[in-house]
């Protein structure tokens, strides 16, 4: 193939730029709530989110990568042209980052998911054909992103309801914390743990039965409980800051179930959100490898997913910080209980999107599940406002992200043919 | 770039309420102080009083309307933001009934008679009681949210509520005990000074009565 090299440097460079992007605007939904509550510190939070994004991204990233890849395009009609393909979803990344770079410009609130699903639709409707494009899973694909608010804000609802049943509507509500926090971190352990066993994992080349998975999700869920276990026991009750708040004590213990939790939402957002960087890299790098044969079968080379993972971490380490530091400050109304019980579950959600290879909004779940606990009474004043930003977003994105792929598909054809 | 699941969050009406209510408080601590000093005849001091009652009104003043502007209506609260403007309200009214008590009695140089003084003073105080009490009970505010209006907090506030309601009887009582004593008195004074005493003595009572509106709508706030 003609360029083959060129082709696959660039589709590096656009997705290099597009995972540099998320890495940058995301990292604060994960860590956010942990700095804001005095919980870890912004450099900390740096690391444990650079740690977990990168893992989440190599471990669990392969099935929505997958996806990005070639499952919402019929490649059947393009066996005589392979290029197109190339020049599509160079086309798309191209589309995506643009448009993430001017909406982020204006402070738009806009998905990285919605923004490449939008791309690939598009140049594959235009440049190619309606019938190229397998409507059915991309069908699937939308639905799926009104259904993960909804799940997230449904499991913090009731995350919350037990947390409030268990431990704040009762006499001792700080002994009461530090004996149930234990239970709620074994949860986040072994839920993210066994999502990413029965996913993830054969892209690394590990082959695991039912039974060891379990098994395995039920140590890692222990492994992480004992550890916390021994930084709750380290906190003291100290009586005289209950004196204003009567519940900062209890909030304390919660810290720690702030940073578990954080950590699972670093590693979903790895998981999935990489994909939206590396899927199109990986369909040209596929097509170019075997020789311009559009190959319906063909495994997913590692070293791509490694590429975005670390493509994600620079963009926390040089960015993401800043944008840390500004949201620390001013969320003071989202204390940990409340926090942890809308990260994980939104993280839940992701994670489980992950492995069914769903490309979703982790940013959209997220607010899914603040909405959550506001319906539970819990956050003192919601601006809903937002909720219609969303939708504007959506409205404007997909076509946005298809309008410019369509365009940068014809310049590309122009300039390689 | 700013993020903007973080754009959610609102800042929360709980504390900025609980500190108009600790200003209205103290507004009304004010005012014993100012009868006091009515009763004493000491005109530095019911001068010093006034004015201390009239600054704090005027502070209550700000806080209620940076309050307002900061309750837009896309704001979902916890509690419906109707019961959360009419509290504000009625805690406001609890200051300006102070200020306009002690204006008057400022402005027709009243005095109270000797033998009266001692139960007078006894119902201002029982009064500010109720208005102490609102304010405790508002304090539970930011606890309520914490555990999401349910459970042992609801409980706690009930309580506060019920003190509440019992000290508003204890005024009621006071009130017709302190009638009854200028009922004895008022033909031997001048009937234009009966009057205003009277409407006092009533104003006075409005300011419990204020306290315990104060404390029926925390508990419409439980009761949703």
């Amino acid at each position: 193939m003609e360029y083959a090299y060129t082709f696959i440097v660039l589709a590096c460079i656009f997705g290099f730029f597009m995972a540099w992007g998320i890495g940058a605007n995301d990292v604060a939904n994960a860590m956010g709530t942990s700095v804001g509550s005095g919980a870890v510190t912004i450099k900390h939070a740096i690391i444990i989110a650079a740690i977990f994004e990168f893992s989440g991204a190599l471990l669990a990233g392969g099935e929505v990568t997958q996806t990005i890849r070639k499952g919402m395009i019929d490649t059947s009609s393009l066996a005589g042209t392979p290029e197109l393909l190339v020049f599509g979803m160079l086309a798309a990344l191209l589309a995506a980052a643009v448009w993430l770079l001017i909406a982020s410009y204006y402070g738009w609130p806009v998905s990285t998911t919605h923004s490449i699903v939008g791309a690939i639709v598009g140049f594959a409707a235009v440049g190619i054909g309606m019938e190229a494009v397998k409507w059915g899973k991309v069908g699937t694909i939308a639905m799926s992103w009104v259904i993960s608010p909804v799940t997230a804000g449904a499991i913090a609802y009731v995350l919350f309801m037990s947390v409030q049943k268990l431990i704040i509507d009762t006499t001792d509500p700080f002994r009461n914390a530090k004996r149930y926090v234990p239970y709620y971190i074994f949860l986040v352990g072994f839920i993210i743990t066994l999502v990413t066993m029965f996913k993830g994992l054969k892209h690394v080349g590990l082959e695991v039965s039912t039974f060891q998975s379990y098994l395995i999700a039920v140590l890692v869920g222990l492994g992480i409980a004992g550890v916390s276990k021994v930084f709750i026991n380290r906190i003291k009750h100290e009586p005289s800051e209950d004196k204003d708040f009567h519940y900062t004590n209890v909030e304390k213990v919660f810290a720690v179930l702030m940073i578990v939790t954080a950590c699972a939402m670093a590693f979903a957002h790895g998981s999935n959100d990489v994909a939206n960087a590396v899927g199109p890299i990986a369909a040209v790098v596929g097509i170019v490898e075997s020789g311009g044969a559009i190959a319906a079968k063909s495994a997913l080379p590692i070293w791509i997913l490694f590429l975005g993972g670390i493509g994600i971490v620079i963009g926390l380490v040089t960015y993401g910080q800043r944008v840390i530091a500004t949201i620390g400050s001013n969320i003071t109304e989202l204390t940990p209980s409340r926090g942890f019980a809308a990260t994980l579950a939104a993280a839940t959600t992701v994670v489980v999107a992950s492995g069914t290879g769903m490309p979703i909004s982790t940013t959209h779940t997220l607010v899914g599940g603040v909405l959550g606990v506001g319906l539970a009474r819990g956050i003192g004043a919601l601006n809903m406002r937002i909720i219609r930003t969303i939708f504007m977003s959506w409205v404007i994105t997909l076509p946005a992200g298809a309008f410019l792929a369509i365009v940068f598909f014809y310049i590309m054809k122009g300039i390689f043919t | 770039m700013s993020n903007y699941v973080y754009r959610m969050f609102g800042s929360s009406p709980v504390r900025p309420l609980q500190e108009h209510m600790g200003k209205v408080y103290l507004c009304a601590v004010e005012l014993v102080n100012f009868f006091e000093a009515v009763i004493e005849q000491d005109q530095a001091r019911i001068k010093a009083a006034q004015e201390a009652v009239v600054g704090l009104e005027h502070e209550a003043d700000r806080l209620k309307k940076s309050l307002r502007l900061s309750l837009p209506k896309g704001m979902f609260l916890p509690v419906s933001r109707r019961d959360l403007l009419d509290m504000l309200t009625m805690q406001d009214n609890i200051a300006n009934k102070s200020k306009d008590i002690a204006g008057l009695m400022l402005g027709r140089q009243m005095v109270l008679p000797e033998s009266m003084a001692p139960l007078f003073l006894t119902y201002v105080k029982r009064s500010v009681d109720a208005i102490a009490q609102a304010d405790t009970a508002i304090n539970e505010l930011d606890e309520l949210v914490e555990t999401g209006f349910r459970g042992k907090e609801v409980v706690v506030v009930e309580k506060m509520i019920k003190t509440l309601n019992q000290i508003e009887g204890d005024t009621d009582e006071i009130q017709i005990q302190i009638r009854a004593e200028l009922f004895k008195l008022e033909k031997e004074m001048p009937p234009v000074d009966v009057m205003f005493i009277y409407r006092i003595i009533e104003w006075v009572g409005e300011l419990a009565d204020l306290a315990q509106r104060v404390g029926s709508r925390l508990q419409l706030m439980l009761a949703k």
